[in-house]
């Protein structure tokens, strides 16, 4: 089966960012062509002195920098379209268990080495294995092998078949790096367009234009510099101020008011990442699908849109699915907030004057407090009493989400069907934070993983994404744009709608269309 | 002369075993937080493989006890360890942002110490004057503002409506001494602006106690001039208490401007621990926690050198 | 402090000046609020009766906030959650401060030095980290916050205590009482405690002031008020986003804030003048 970019899925995560862009009522200027030169300064809202230039535990601060440095196998493009990089073609085995990569000839990394196989089999290497402390070693699990075929041809075997194989290696984890006695170096040595000049974690890193850089038309900035801004109001300010040109998480409790400046623009991109509600099935009352039930339909997803995202996201449907996914399940209806059908199933469920207790923290995901007081209101209104039970942020992954029975957490999503279900609702995984299981739906997810036939494998999906929409643990209300901001300074195309900030590529994509 | 040497010495031997015990309670505190480095680091990704394998390789799975001498041990041959995270060394790590918490705390001082002496001095010379009741309103007010309130107005008038200063305080080893403190005036104002209150606050009372004192009587009924009395008579007595609340905002300039440093991003030693403490960064929450404790250790001594020098009666004890 | 005057007890004047007629005006203003709050508020606490942000109007004389909560009714409630644990943590830190503090003093010795050495261990640790610390032991409850935030303080008001104590113990009345044959207790109590109630009224005020921040710091580590309650602390810390863009909301609590902090000094003051002149 021989892979070509047309075939790929344009639905990919597809909703385009102008669609979004256009809602904001600033005039769109007229956008002249890419340019050279400048001094790009990019403010991040994460960052610490903590990270590190090894990808196997990149944040979202050194994922933003670090996609300036390196490149990767393959590259969602801004039209969501799946392309190579540094991998020029690929061909995948009829069962899709073997795939073969044909490197791009002639690439060079920052230090003068010429790319080769070894170099991407180290890249990969390096989150594999017994030893692997990497937080990707779950994307390359099916990987059973990686060899060199020749010096541009590197061979990966599956365990299992994947048609998605080539958009795993999109994954921010696996940049390329040089191979150092047949292990990757991680000292920040890539073949991206910028090359690392100065990093001081936890406050900014910098990097200068790759002399060499393959690409013709991009990274168009003569030297980049990622800055940690934690508090959103420094941030704000800084680009209000032009000390920065484009940041990420734009604060949504006052973005009406950026809104309203001309200088600015608010790029709002919907992707997979949801805000969710998990409940620990095995345990009681969770384990009583009348309850789930319950706190499904006490739910005001349209105030948590309005209120808590002012808008910049979907209502979800109790599913991780979203809506602009290939395999989201279209036909299956929206649940609406409904107090009385709560009251119903709670009182079904036997529970009545039982008070629950939603543990949460803003580090959940932004919002997260007023969020759960929200919706303490709707279900009173249902006559469902729940306490708000605010918990440090520190340690918060590690001591409340999967520890506590219910409380507040978020997906950033997977780019595949498969990937979000098979890590997170597959019964027994490791991350599956609800501890929920249901047989007919772990059948499914096999049956589809193996299924070529587009139209079956949407309907397998669809099944599941009811199974889990009804008796699934976990609350979805929305599904969260990334919104960020950027001067009106700055050029760019269509804005790549796989991660934040065009798809973590702004330092490659962007430009700018006015003297700073 | 003898009693003053007598005392430094025993204020360093107090102070090292001061600094056992924070090391101690430091490393049992971070050892009793839930989850450690592996954990902490992974987040949301972690599965019992990963978090395995980098304990193993950090040696977290050796028992508590054991690796906290082990730290002990190579501390005392000067060696402040390697930071779980970055595989760098510690110390070269804290270098440059000790350097850059000591310039702002001391870029503070050289603002906020003159600044609330003079204004104490006034304020207790000129009592319940209008200017001695608008200074205390003033301090009263700035210090009842949470820190990153304070910097937020500062940062909206000098910075996004006036122009005058940057809004982000990013100093870095290539910056120029005057870059530097261009760059390092808000968060030096905003801190002022904490510290000032309690300062002048304490200049004040401690000066006014003393002048109604009967030797001040005295040398007032002699007909010398309020300031006169003042400076001649009042303010020689009046070091101990004004250095003592001056090395207790001294060691919060240094160890307490976590806040400050993450609305300026300011590079300096609070933000490195708190972001250690985050992930549980053992060497690196400690080293911090044990320079912290020296800088409070010698601010303290010098405090009481002051103090004891300028006091015949603490200097000499019946 | 180690030098100031050390009067003997005298009675209260009934004399306030004006400044302290104000502060007493504005402390009695917020204590009405504190205690009639569900009567004086026009809406519920955590009752969403708005659209967010709401201008100010009639039926919100100070608009919404993010959520659409009237901004006066949770000022209100706020002045009642706010004081109430400033106070009492306050309250606790002078009780555990100034006993050990005058037990160091009193006892010398081995008991001084190895109290000071304590609390120079603690207050050498970052306020910020000892609380996260002290967070994992204790969990996240009111109670746990309000012991935190008083052994935090205590250590503060000990040093002052302790100062100014050793030197009272040292003063001829009390080489008197201890001629006299008076136990420690007593000489404590009767002679030391009322001579240091200067300083410690000094130290009150802007302890007083240190706490309420403390306590809004603490709430950004997620221990503190449990939602949806309010307190001004954490409404500062809510609003304040808004100042970039001018906006005058953040101001109301942390003016709040500061004119209860600016009353409690103008009384403090009178009371440590109507002693120390004569």
């Amino acid at each position: 089966m021989q892979w070509r970019p047309e075939l790929s899925r344009r639905h990919f995560l597809g909703v385009s960012a102008a669609a979004t862009l256009g809602l904001m009522g600033a005039p769109l200027r007229a956008q002249t062509g890419p340019k050279r030169g400048g001094h790009f300064r990019l403010g991040v809202g994460g960052g610490a002195t903590t990270d590190t230039l090894d990808p196997a535990n990149w944040k979202p601060f050194m994922t933003s920098y670090g996609h300036a440095l390196h490149g990767y196998l393959t590259e969602v493009g801004a039209d969501g379209v799946l392309r190579g990089e540094v991998a020029e073609s690929w061909e995948a085995s009829p069962d899709a268990k073997i795939w073969t990569f044909k490197l791009r000839a002639g690439l060079e990394f920052h230090n003068g080495k010429s790319l080769s196989a070894e170099d991407v089999i180290a890249s990969l290497n390096h989150h594999r294995g017994e030893g692997s402390k990497s937080a990707a070693k779950a994307i390359l699990a099916s990987v059973v092998d990686i060899r060199a075929d020749g010096p541009d041809v590197v061979v990966v075997e599956l365990a299992t078949g994947n048609a998605d194989f080539p958009y795993l290696l999109d994954d921010y984890h696996l940049p390329m790096m040089p191979a150092k006695d047949g292990l990757a170096d991680t000292s920040g040595v890539g073949l991206g367009g910028y090359v690392l000049e100065m990093t001081d974690f936890g406050v900014k890193a910098s990097a200068t234009r790759f002399a060499n850089y393959w690409k013709p038309n991009a990274a168009w900035f003569d030297s980049i510099e990622v800055l940690a801004i934690h508090d959103a109001t420094a941030r704000t300010n800084a680009l209000l101020t032009g000390q920065i040109h484009a940041m990420d998480r734009a604060d949504l409790k006052t973005i009406h008011m950026l809104e309203r400046n001309q200088g600015i623009e608010i790029t709002s991109i919907a992707g997979t990442q949801h805000y969710t509600m998990p409940m620990l099935v095995d345990q009681a009352p969770y384990s009583n699908k009348d309850l789930r039930l319950a706190l499904k339909y006490g739910i005001d997803r349209q105030q948590f849109l309005d209120t808590i995202l002012r808008g910049y996201g979907q209502i979800g449907n109790d599913h991780p699915i979203s809506p602009a996914m290939r395999y989201a399940a279209k036909d299956l209806p929206q649940r609406a907030y409904d107090p009385d059908r709560a009251k119903f199933h709670f009182e079904k469920a036997g529970l009545s004057g039982t008070k629950l207790s939603l543990s949460t923290a803003e580090a959940a995901f932004p919002g997260a407090v007023d969020a759960a007081v929200l919706y303490q209101q709707n279900l009173a209104a249902a006559g469902i009493e729940i306490d708000v039970l605010r918990e440090p942020n520190d340690g918060y992954w590690d001591n409340v989400w999967t520890k506590k029975p219910w409380c507040t957490a978020f997906w950033s999503g997977r780019a595949t069907e498969d990937w979000m279900f098979s890590q997170v609702y597959a019964s027994g995984t490791e991350w599956n934070d609800t501890r929920w299981g249901n047989e007919r739906f772990d059948e499914l997810l096999l049956k589809a993983r193996a299924e070529l036939d587009e139209n079956l494998r949407g309907e397998m999906y669809a099944e599941m994404q009811g199974i889990v929409h009804e008796d699934g643990g976990v609350v979805v209300p929305v599904f969260a744009n990334y919104v960020g901001a950027m001067s009106r300074k700055i050029g760019h195309g269509t804005i790549g709608t796989s991660w934040a900030l065009d798809g973590y590529r702004s330092t490659e994509r962007w430009w700018f269309a006015e003297e700073a | 002369m003898k009693n003053l040497i007598n005392l430094i010495l025993w204020k360093v031997a107090l102070g090292v075993l001061t600094l056992f015990a924070v090391s101690l309670i430091i490393f049992t505190g971070v050892q009793m937080l839930p989850g450690d480095f592996a954990t902490e680091i992974l987040g949301q990704a972690a599965t019992a493989e990963a978090v395995a394998a980098i304990r193993e390789s950090l040696g977290l799975d050796l028992p508590a006890h054991q690796r906290y001498f082990a730290w002990v041990g190579d501390l005392l041959t000067g060696d402040f360890g390697t930071a779980f995270s970055s595989g760098r060394d510690v110390a070269e790590l804290i270098g440059p942002r000790l350097w850059n918490t000591v310039f702002l705390a001391g870029l503070t001082a050289m603002i906020a110490v003159p600044v609330a002496l003079a204004l104490g001095l006034i304020c207790a010379v000129y009592r319940d004057s209008w200017f001695d009741r608008a200074v205390n309103f003033v301090t009263l007010a700035s210090i009842s503002f949470p820190e990153f309130f304070v910097a937020y107005v500062l940062m909206l008038w000098l910075a996004v409506n006036a122009g005058l200063l940057p809004v982000l305080s990013d100093v870095d080893i290539n910056s120029t001494l005057s870059e530097r403190i261009y760059l390092s005036i808000l968060p030096a104002l905003t801190l002022t602006l904490g510290v000032l209150a309690h300062m002048v606050r304490m200049t004040k009372i401690s000066l006014v106690s003393l002048l109604e004192n009967e030797y001040i009587e005295t040398a007032r009924l002699k007909g010398n001039s309020e300031l006169r009395v003042l400076a001649r008579h009042a303010l020689p007595n009046a070091w101990a208490p004004v250095a003592n609340v001056v090395a207790l905002n001294l060691a919060y300039l240094i160890t307490g401007v976590v806040v400050v440093e993450a609305v300026f991003v300011y590079p300096g030693m609070g933000q490195l621990m708190v972001d250690a403490v985050q992930v549980r960064d053992i060497p690196v929450v400690q080293s911090c926690a044990l320079i912290f404790a020296v800088a409070y250790v010698l601010v303290n001594l010098a405090a009481d050198v002051i103090s004891t020098a300028t006091n015949p009666r603490l200097l000499h004890p019946k | 402090m180690t030098t100031l005057l050390l009067p003997r007890r005298r009675r209260l004047p009934f004399r306030l000046t004006p400044s302290a007629a104000l502060g007493v005006a504005i402390i009695l203003f917020y204590a009405v609020l504190a205690v009639f709050a569900p009567q004086l508020a026009p809406y519920g606490e955590a009752e969403i009766v708005g659209s967010q942000f709401e201008l100010w109007s009639e039926a919100f004389p100070l608009g919404t906030d993010n959520l659409g909560r009237d901004v006066l009714s949770r000022l209100i409630y706020g002045a009642r959650n706010t004081i109430g644990i400033t106070l009492t943590a306050t309250f606790l830190a002078f009780v555990i401060g100034t006993g050990f503090g005058l037990w160091a003093a009193g006892k010398g010795g081995a008991v001084d030095r190895f109290l000071s050495t304590a609390v120079n261990v603690f207050m050498s640790i970052p306020l910020l980290i000892f609380a996260l610390l002290l967070l994992a032991l204790f969990g996240t409850s009111l109670v746990s916050l309000v012991v935190i935030v008083a052994l935090l303080e205590a250590t503060r008001v000990y040093r002052v205590v302790r100062a100014v104590a050793m030197n009272v113990m040292v003063s001829d009345y009390v080489e008197v009482a201890r001629v006299r044959g008076e136990g420690l207790l007593w000489i404590l109590w009767s002679e030391v405690l009322p001579n240091i109630r200067i300083s410690l009224f000094a130290e009150l005020g802007l302890r007083f002031c240190f706490i309420f921040l403390l306590i809004s710091g603490l709430s950004f580590l997620g221990l503190g008020i449990q939602p949806p309650a309010a307190d001004w602390g954490s409404m500062v810390k809510e609003y304040s986003a808004l100042i970039a863009y001018g906006d005058i909301t953040p101001l109301l609590p942390a003016g709040a804030i500061a004119t209860l902090s600016i009353s409690v000094n103008l009384v403090v003051d009178w009371l440590v003048r109507s002693r120390t002149q004569r």
